[in-house]
């Protein structure tokens, strides 16, 4: 518990609905976050993932609740919290290294040009975008605008990143190989990682944690699940490893029917000390943020643990 | 079929067009011979339209003749009521640019801080709804009471006719530029004076830009007219000056040279809307 780098007290988000009722899309949601940990949001849409990401990152204020970023509540958007948003938002009157560059000069406004190009065309590098510096994002392809959206974020060297399915609208192939960078670079950079996926697989290859939100209005956050797999996991040979159907089928248990239902199945869910699932063979341990002793969930009431 | 060969026949039914247009004016306007008998001074008195069936509409010959002269000395001066054609075409252009350029000053900064703040803009809405609709030559006369200068009402009228158009667009590509770029400066920490520079600027510019270019072309609609009321000089007090003299061959060449002048004007914003046009 000490080690909580990032920490959501409680937030809430409303909207003022049809005849003066209010929507309440989640409230009471507490989640915390490790330095250098890459965390995965799953839940189906209108659970208010992108909400919760909106807040982090400062575009959107909790109507209720508090945010905590290395121990300082946030006000705002902050160049310590870079966001990927889905759509790239690249500004497309810009270059490859206007785009990056215009945010290295937003962080270090007294740099001159040079210093801001030079800095601006390390990153371009990194993301493997060397030679394409002076196209526009209309002349790149999906996965290429992509890239120059994560070579933006890490430009200004934040504290975190926040990515709204980053990958989403890009073919299979290309998906993969962006995961990959980024998996390296937020493993070489000791990046805390914020990220929302529908991708089961994506959550498996890239979290350290996979955070399980219920269908909204009204969303909680069900389960946290710790992945089992090595933190040097390849993507090869990451579906041979023993426990990855047993994770990979209690998500997707969790999305298939648990998501619904949980509201209703647990009633004494206590937000602030959300189960922490191990998933281990053949059974399933749970604890409840480590506080707790451990519960164990037998095997046959949790229907994807047949492994 | 490639395309310079379509803008080859293009061209080539343009050309067939306009020489069957002046072909058939030609005819037209024509001398028909002698129609009627007379002593050959009364005749001479009569003048061509009564004697030979003339009509009074010149031909294409007679203008294309008047054009020329009119071209080998666009600037000569000899006095209030003449004046070479680039003279009154330059008069006509100043006021324009003068009014319009005022308008640019005003129509933009305005357009950007109604356009930024919901407030402003419901406030102002029913101002703008209003005097929008408002004929640019109705306040002619308020502008000549207050201002007491024909000249300078004249460029005030272009100012109000043209600051509409552009006020609109700005007020509108302001207001929707997209909301990803705005949260991209915003996660940036992009102050306020930063981010409409670098990023509503560029983003509106092109709907800005168009709305410049509707504003130049009613500008140079309206500068006609205004000058037909206010007079002394400018393309405008030529056409009516030149319709006074009966002039027709005049009064042509002045409505060719308007359409050709307001043509460049329209291209020119083409080429700035072009240049500030990113795709996507």
């Amino acid at each position: 518990m000490t080690n909580k780098f990032i920490s959501i007290e409680g937030i809430a988000k409303r909207y003022p609905g049809a005849s003066g009722a209010t929507t309440t899309v989640f409230e009471n949601l507490w989640l915390s976050m490790a330095r250098g940990e890459f965390c995965c949001v799953i839940g189906h849409s209108g659970c208010g993932k992108t909400t919760v990401l909106n807040i982090l990152a400062g575009l959107d204020a909790p109507s209720e609740g508090v945010v905590i970023v290395d121990g300082q509540a946030i006000s705002g958007t902050s160049l310590d919290r870079a966001v990927i948003f889905q759509s790239h938002a690249l500004l497309p009157w810009r270059t490859v290294l206007g785009n990056v560059a215009y945010a290295v000069s937003s962080k270090w406004r007294k740099w001159d040009r040079a210093r801001v190009k030079a800095h601006a065309q390390t990153f371009i590098d990194l993301v493997g975008l060397t030679g394409s510096e002076h196209k526009r994002p209309s002349e790149l392809s999906g996965g290429m605008k992509q890239r120059v959206g994560i070579a933006r974020a890490l430009s200004i060297t934040p504290k975190m990143m926040l990515m709204d399915e980053p990958f989403s609208a890009l073919d299979a192939l290309t998906r993969g190989t962006l995961q990959d960078e980024v998996r390296r670079i937020c493993l070489e950079t000791g990046q805390t990682a914020f990220m929302i996926t529908h991708d089961v697989d994506e959550a498996i290859y890239l979290a350290d944690k996979i955070f399980l939100m219920t269908n909204g209005p009204g969303a909680v956050l069900a389960e946290v699940v710790e992945n089992p797999l090595p933190r040097d996991r390849g993507r090869t040979d990451l579906h041979r490893h023993p426990l990855y159907y047993a994770l990979r089928n209690h998500i997707i248990d969790f999305l298939v029917t648990r998501s619904k239902t949980f509201t209703a199945e647990t009633p004494d869910h206590d937000p602030r000390n959300v189960p922490v699932v191990h998933i281990a063979k053949p059974g399933l341990t749970i604890a409840s943020n480590g506080d707790e002793p451990r519960q164990t969930w037998t095997p046959g009431t949790n229907p994807g643990l047949t492994a | 079929m490639t395309t310079s060969s379509l803008r080859l026949r293009a061209g080539l039914v343009s050309i067939a067009l306009l020489a069957a247009f002046l072909g058939v004016w030609h005819l037209a306007t024509r001398s028909t011979g002698t129609v009627a008998t007379m002593s050959p001074e009364y005749a001479k008195l009569m003048g061509l339209t009564a004697t030979q069936g003339k009509s009074a509409m010149p031909g294409p010959l007679d203008v294309g003749a008047k054009l020329w002269e009119h071209l080998r000395r666009p600037f000569y001066d000899n006095g209030p009521n003449d004046k070479g054609l680039g003279i009154q075409l330059g008069y006509s252009i100043a006021r324009v640019g003068m009014g319009y350029l005022l308008a640019v000053l005003v129509a933009i900064p305005l357009g950007f801080l109604i356009g930024m703040s919901p407030l402003l803009s419901k406030a102002l809405d029913p101002f703008i709804q209003v005097l929008k609709p408002i004929s640019p030559l109705a306040w002619m006369p308020l502008a000549l009471y207050t201002i007491k200068d024909s000249s300078i009402s004249a460029i005030f009228v272009i100012f109000i006719c043209s600051i509409w158009p552009m006020l609109l667009n700005t007020v509108f590509g302001v207001a929707s530029v997209r909301k990803e770029w705005i949260n991209v400066a915003r996660t940036l920490e992009v102050g306020t004076l930063r981010r409409a520079f670098t990023v509503i600027l560029p983003a509106a510019a092109p709907t800005i830009l168009t709305g410049m270019r509707i504003s130049i072309g009613i500008a140079w609609l309206v500068i006609v007219a205004a000058e037909m009321l206010v007079g002394g000089t400018g393309i405008g007090y030529f056409v009516w000056n030149e319709w006074n003299n009966l002039s027709i061959t005049n009064v042509i060449i002045a409505i060719l040279l308007i359409g050709v002048v307001g043509m460049l004007l329209d291209q020119i914003l083409a080429r700035f809307t072009r240049m500030v046009t990113f795709p996507e």
